[in-house]
């Protein structure tokens, strides 16, 4: 059954990201892209990340992808699809995509054949993930938390100064 | 029960599908959203790990590379929002001044 719905998302996932890349309309794209989004998070609940599923969904699927339409409604879509569809090198960058992604899977089925059974005892079933977390998130990662909220402000910061239009003196 | 690999196989196939975007496709918003299918590929791989060698750091990191991700996306798109005022345009070949 595991089985079953493992193949089911990781097919979902696969197709809807390549559909995001061959798509002409740039919302389009975005669309599968939320799909995507949503069978990635299918697939970590099936490697009980139960948390890091729900944000998946609610920050990425959420905010990020609320981020990128509202940027597709203020560029003029149907100039956007005038733009001449791929590059000239695009059978070239095929072929090296496909060649980087058989290494990669060549090299981690090879070394990765071994840990093939699970841990008896998951570390989240006892206490539940989302408390297990949390947990060690605000005590051995607390610095790192802090960190990250500096770096969140400055990108806020920065987006603003960009975006903004210059003001006339 | 699906083993280690065949989350590490989905991994390097969606990661291999961002890295083709980024190189085939010329507009600039599309290659963003192909950045973005890279950074899911790699907390695909992190959890899977986080999942078959017991320990809970791998789902941490990839609470992080959640929030550098948002970070990324909102300085990108502003920077994408600049080059479409300038340019009326978000073909990246037409974002050639620093072409030596």
């Amino acid at each position: 059954m595991e089985q079953f719905f493992f193949f089911l998302f990781a097919a979902g996932a696969v197709i809807s990201a390549l559909l995001v890349i061959s798509r002409r309309n740039v919302m389009h794209c975005a669309l599968f892209l939320v799909l995507t989004f949503f069978f990635v998070a299918a697939i970590f609940v099936l490697l009980k990340a139960e948390f890091l599923a729900a944000v998946q969904v609610l920050v990425y699927a959420g905010a990020i992808m609320v981020l990128f339409t509202f940027v597709i409604f203020l560029v003029h879509i149907p100039r956007t699809e005038k733009i001449r569809q791929t590059f000239r090198q695009k059978n070239l960058a095929l072929a090296l995509g496909l060649l980087l992604g058989l290494e990669v899977a060549y090299i981690l089925y090879g070394t990765m054949a071994a840990p093939a059974s699970l841990p008896a005892a998951a570390p989240v079933g006892a206490v539940g993930n989302t408390e297990s977390f949390g947990v060690a998130l605000f005590t051995r990662f607390l610095f790192p938390f802090e960190v990250v909220s500096v770096l969140l402000l400055a990108a806020m910061i920065g987006a603003i100064v960009l975006a903004k239009k210059e003001i006339d003196r | 029960m699906v083993p280690l690999s065949h989350y590490l196989i989905v991994s390097a196939a969606l990661f291999a599908i961002g890295v083709a975007g980024v190189l085939v496709r010329r507009n600039a918003i599309i290659i963003f959203l192909s950045i973005e299918i890279m950074l899911n590929a790699v907390n695909l791989t992190f959890v899977a790990f986080s999942r078959f060698l017991d320990s809970l750091s791998g789902q941490i990191i990839v609470f992080f590379v959640m929030t550098v991700a948002a970070a990324e996306a909102a300085v990108g798109l502003a920077i994408i929002v600049s080059i479409y005022r300038n340019r009326e345009s978000v073909d990246v070949d037409r974002v050639n001044l620093l072409k030596g």
